[in-house]
């Protein structure tokens, strides 16, 4: 019995390295594709409009609602203490280093990374990769590349425009709704936020995280087993992985950056 | 029966007491496979098969369902690798081949897909146009040109602006054919074209399939198990079952066949060789039993 549990073990151990090691070189082949999607700019746009651009709702939407809650919650906290001033640099600052891009990040993997998934998922199953790879087109470059490099673009570009609204939600709710002063709410967070410190290490962690939720969705289905429901399980993995990778990522990249 | 290219050789080593006469032409086979043997995890799927397809004529590779002949097509695309034999293709080992050598020799060949396998996301005159945009710098009004005659050629002109998903199945297959020889390839491989084609759909199918082969010069590998409309235009059949060929030859050959495994796929015997019932226990014993180690 114990036996069969450590054969059990090393077999489930075997099968997640090999599936490491097949990502790993999806990677490659998707990254050496780039030399052919550059002077095919529309296959990427294409791509950055699909990951991006009808992402803006939602991303949109919660950024701002976080931001109000960020508001809210910090000006109970700040005022307890007569600090209600700082609520701009607290907002601004959890929203750019962490929320910005973690909760972009996030919102991407469910929208966007699972329809990846999906779309590629069923392009297997329906044999039309099998199609591209017949008319000798290679369905990793043609079809994986653009969509991997519109998600590495589209992504800090989202968790710009999910921080930006969730500051303009900050400052509706303790300006707008609780008071605050409007003068001291921007000069505080003209002053104490790096840009350096602050914005540079929020647009690295977004394009990290860009690479990680694509290259999952993309992995998950092309790997996917072929029927419905290989492709079922292979969406909920992409959603549930890469939500898992970016939070390990991002406590890993936030000790890198503002660790002593 | 055949399209008129009876002396082309066909030539298989397996199982050679149902075999046609030797080849006596001089001319190369198209496809030339030697000792292929092919593993699915523990299944052996196809076991030292050897086979030759002939240039400019309609093989037909026929069997029950199950027994590796799509495999086959696979093997022979390069989207398999065998663990034993060889496979030619126009004198090209095909597992031999790098990667930019096996994408220029499928350039000339197509395949037609049992789903069809267009694109979802493109027309039917985008599907068309797909491979001749990716390997063809061609003026748009010349690309243009070509696809609306290879949509002509399959009666599809009227539907290039329809989506796929817009197409009925045999429309679909229709699309996808026009796709295979967009390229004008030296050869098209058909899987299972005919399968769950009403009759007027098949009948189309069966005579764009002749009609291709004829006049534009190809060589067509048809996998099927439907034996009606594919002997009807096959001028080379092989059988094949549990991973050998069982006999070659013409469609009259292989009709005149006596061999048990050969007539009961023929003529369609519901119990055979090839069992009505998937092995197990008696039913009596299984109906008086407790119940199952699988938990029924």
């Amino acid at each position: 019995m114990v036996i069969d549990a450590l054969v059990r073990l090393g077999r489930s151990g075997l099968t997640a390295l090999a599936g490491i090691g097949r990502a790993h070189v999806l990677l490659a082949g998707i990254v050496g594709g780039l030399p052919e999607l550059l002077p095919r700019p529309r296959l990427l746009l294409a791509q950055i409009y699909n990951i991006g651009v009808l992402s803006v709702l939602i991303i949109a939407v919660s950024g701002l609602f976080v931001g109000m809650v960020l508001g809210l919650q910090g000006y109970y906290v700040l005022n307890q203490f007569g600090a209600d001033e700082s609520l701009g640099i607290m907002v601004a600052a959890s929203l750019v280093r962490e929320l910005g891009p973690v909760v972009t990040a996030l919102l991407v993997a469910g929208r966007a990374g699972s329809a990846l998934t999906a779309e590629i998922g069923l392009m297997k199953a329906t044999e039309q990769l099998s199609a591209l790879e017949m008319m000798a087109v290679d369905p990793v470059r043609r079809v994986l590349t653009p969509r991997f490099f519109g998600g590495f673009l589209a992504m800090p570009l989202l968790a710009a425009m999910f921080s930006a609204l969730g500051v303009l939600g900050g400052w509706f709710v303790g300006v707008g709704l609780l008071g605050v002063d409007d003068g001291a709410f921007w000069s505080q967070m003209q002053a104490k936020l790096d840009f350096r410190e602050d914005v540079i290490n929020g647009v690295i962690k977004s394009l990290v995280f860009g690479v990680v939720v694509t290259w999952i969705a993309l992995f998950e289905g092309y790997d996917a087993t072929p029927t419905s429901a290989g492709v079922s399980r292979a969406t909920t993995r992409s959603v549930v992985h890469a939500a898992l990778a970016v939070l390990g990522l991002d406590f890993i990249l936030t000790a890198l950056m503002f660790g002593d | 029966m055949g399209n008129g290219v009876p002396d082309s050789p066909t030539t298989v080593t397996a199982s050679s007491d149902a075999q046609a006469p030797a080849p006596t032409g001089g001319t190369e086979p198209l496809v030339r496979i030697r000792g292929l043997r092919f593993t699915r995890g523990d299944t052996l799927v196809l076991d030292g098969v050897d086979m030759d397809i002939p240039r400019g004529a309609v093989t037909a590779i026929m069997g029950p369902s199950g027994t590796g002949k799509t495999t086959l097509l696979k093997l022979i695309s390069g989207q398999l690798r065998p663990q034993a034999g060889s496979i030619e293709v126009d004198g090209l080992d095909v597992h031999r081949l790098g990667r930019q050598e096996l994408y220029r020799l499928r350039t000339r060949m197509g395949m037609l897909f049992q789903s069809g396998a267009l694109l979802g996301d493109l027309t039917v005159f985008e599907n068309v146009a797909f491979p001749l945009r990716e390997h063809a710098r061609l003026p748009k009004s010349l690309l243009r040109r070509l696809v609306l005659m290879k949509l002509e050629a399959v009666g599809l002109r009227g539907a290039a602006h329809l989506m796929p998903a817009q197409l009925s199945g045999g429309m679909a297959r229709r699309a996808a054919l026009a796709r295979a020889i967009a390229l004008d390839p030296m050869m098209v491989m058909y899987d299972e074209p005919f399968t769950g084609q009403d009759p007027i759909s098949m009948g189309v199918l069966v005579s764009l399939v002749h009609q291709l082969n004829d006049a534009g010069g190809l060589s067509s590998i048809i996998v099927s198990h439907d034996v009606p409309e594919t002997l009807s235009i096959a001028d080379h059949v092989h059988v094949i079952a549990n991973g050998r060929v069982l006999c070659s030859g013409t469609p009259e050959h292989v009709s005149a066949q006596s061999d048990p495994r050969v007539r009961q796929f023929l003529d369609g015997a519901p119990d055979g060789p090839v069992h009505f019932h998937y092995p197990s226990a008696p039913l009596a014993e299984e109906l008086l039993a407790a119940g199952s180690r699988r938990g029924w």
